[in-house]
């Protein structure tokens, strides 16, 4: 009679443990589908990566899911980061990034290509109190390198300046940092995880100022123009306003099978001239000039 | 011995491995991650725990990555103790009022409501910190509201359950006679829990404040989101400050496996798993000593 109770008891631990085992072991479906005939696709797609480009990569996978049945395509965020290292190291068919590989240390950029889907704007942000409307690129170095900490210096209300960052490691952080900046090293300010934080903070906190990308602009927060160029489509796709950064998805080699018509799929009108807009980013299509890594500019 | 109970025994001692191989696997790899901003990228152990310069990004040409966590230990460690410091006195308070003072009113109404704190989950007393705590503080205390102020208030309110349940535990768990005596003997009620009811509790009152210091440790959502995470030293409870633990979530996703900068992070966990073996270890050897044995 006694020894019933103990032996459920340890079934249901085993059972719990082996549960967890299991739980821990899903990784391991991905990639297939590579090489498989194109007559009708068919594979699993792994797209991991960058959280920013996470929306679009979902709502381009869901729709080429209807269009081709046989295709399971599974979005995961994890950062830019992780993008990068998952595709290099084989266990992501796509990475997708919010920098270029080459610009992340520990990263072999050499066996990834590059596929650049979109181009995201990045705008300096101030708390709406602020009657700034225009800083200088030096005035915004200053401001962000410490060497001016009260609005008045720059024209404004007698107050004092408090930085809103993102992270060390973000790739929104690394393309002011290099195209507002010129590289300066911030001083140091409140970081924040995420742009909606970042945004809620410079909307709440007097004196603050901030950069976020150009889908997150709402009422609720003033962007400031820089050298005079507001932080518009059209300036952007021209090369006027420097502050942008490609969303690329790296593949390791040369994709086939059904990674290459997904992205052929993400450069079609589709996908450019629908979800990319609706989700505030800038289609590549609509690009009229190049960027290459180190910041040199052609026409297209 | 019988075939029913050799199964039994088969199952329960391969649960168990599976508990054991999981600790010495996860100790194993962190440690390997941990090492090797040391080993292969030659970071010094001293620079690593007493530099506050933290530049894993600056380039060669600039004098190189830099990888000091100072800032961020000294953040962990000031956040969690002021956390600890405001909620053991209040947790015992509580203890107190549940099993001697209140035991009716204590078990219908305030136990339950304490241990519903611990089933709140830790982003949603971050948002509240974010949503009310901070304002409040910026508009009536003073400075931006991100500040280890913020941090440490959210912090006592997650832990007191831990401190709470645990103290109720040993407290009831002591002898009738002790409070019997002592009342015998002519104490007053208060004295009876001051002078002989607490002592005697004493290591459970230990083991908990530990426990609820190595959770203070251990949160990372909550605290992140209330304490502003500027990387340096701070010069009052108003001003932000980093932990460990909201360093490691901001930078891991956006940082490459191997590269020098996620291998800090690592030494970052291996950092806190040595703090939490060093609470373990108090508790298990350093607190068994004292109160009383049956």
């Amino acid at each position: 009679m006694l020894k019933k109770p103990k032996i459920m008891v340890a079934a249901l631990l085993c059972l719990a443990a082996v549960a967890a085992m299991a739980g821990c072991g899903g990784q391991d479906a991905k990639q297939g589908g590579e090489g498989d005939s194109a007559r009708q696709l068919s594979g699993n797609i792994t797209v991991v990566g960058s959280t920013a480009m996470q929306p679009l990569a979902e709502q381009a996978a869901t729709q080429f899911m209807a269009r081709n049945p046989n295709v399971r395509i599974v979005v995961q965020g994890g950062g830019s980061g992780t993008g990068l290292t998952q595709v290099s190291q084989g266990a992501a068919d796509i990475g997708n990034s919010d920098i270029f590989a080459e610009e992340k240390n520990g990263i072999d950029a050499t066996q990834l290509t590059d596929h650049q889907i979109c181009v995201v704007g990045m705008v300096v942000v101030v708390n709406p109190s602020i009657a700034v409307d225009n800083l200088t690129r030096q005035q915004l170095v200053d401001i962000f390198t410490g060497k001016i900490t009260n609005w008045k210096s720059v024209g404004g209300p007698d107050q004092k300046i408090v930085l809103v960052n993102r992270p060390k490691a973000s790739g929104t952080r690394a393309t002011f940092k290099k195209y507002a900046l010129g590289g300066a090293e911030e001083a140091a300010g409140i970081e924040e995880d995420s742009s909606g934080t970042v945004r809620k903070i410079i909307k709440e906190t007097p004196g603050a100022i901030g950069y976020l990308a150009l889908s997150y602009l709402d009422g609720s927060i003033k962007a400031v123009n820089l050298d005079g160029v507001a932080p518009t489509k059209e300036n952007i796709t021209t090369g006027k306003y420097p502050v942008w950064a490609y969303m690329h998805s790296y593949t390791k080699g040369k994709p086939g099978g059904a990674v290459d018509a997904f992205l052929q799929y993400m450069m079609s009108d589709d996908v450019q001239k629908t979800i990319v807009p609706q989700l505030g980013y800038i289609p590549e299509t609509e690009m009229k000039i190049v960027r290459d890594v180190s910041g040199n500019i052609k026409n297209k | 011995m019988k075939k029913s109970e050799l199964l039994g025994k088969c199952l329960t001692t391969g649960a168990a491995l599976i508990a054991i191989v999981s600790t010495i696997t996860i100790v194993v790899f962190i440690s390997m991650k941990g090492l090797s901003t040391f080993i292969n990228y030659g970071v010094s152990i001293k620079e690593f725990l007493f530099s506050v310069e933290w530049l894993p990004d600056r380039l060669p040409e600039e004098g190189g990555p830099q990888v000091g966590v100072l800032a961020f230990i000294f953040g962990s460690i000031s956040v969690s103790m002021l956390a600890v410091l405001l909620s053991a006195p209040l947790s015992i308070t509580c203890a107190v009022f549940i099993v001697e003072v209140a035991p009716f009113w204590g078990q219908r109404f305030l136990q339950p409501a304490i241990e519903l704190l611990a089933g709140i989950p830790s982003v949603v007393y971050g948002y509240i910190g974010l949503s009310v705590l901070v304002p409040f503080i910026r508009d009536n205390i003073g400075g931006l509201g991100f500040s280890v102020l913020a941090g440490f208030l959210v912090l006592s309110l997650m832990i007191l359950p831990t401190i709470v349940s645990i103290l109720t535990d040993s407290l009831r768990s002591l002898p009738r006679e002790y409070k019997e005596a002592a009342l015998a003997l002519g104490s007053t009620r208060w004295q009876a829990i001051r002078l002989v009811l607490l002592p005697a509790a004493r290591s459970g009152l230990i083991t908990g404040i530990v426990l609820g210091l190595a959770r203070a440790f251990g949160e990372a959502l909550a605290v992140q989101m209330v304490i502003g995470n500027t990387r340096k030293i701070p010069a009052s409870i108003l001003e932000p400050v980093t932990t460990l633990t909201s360093a490691i979530t901001m930078d891991m996703g956006n940082t490459p496996m191997g590269s020098l900068w996620n291998s800090a992070l690592w030494s970052m966990g291996l950092l806190l798993l040595i703090m939490s073996f060093f609470f373990i270890l108090v508790v298990r050897y350093g607190v068994s000593k004292g109160g009383i044995t049956r």
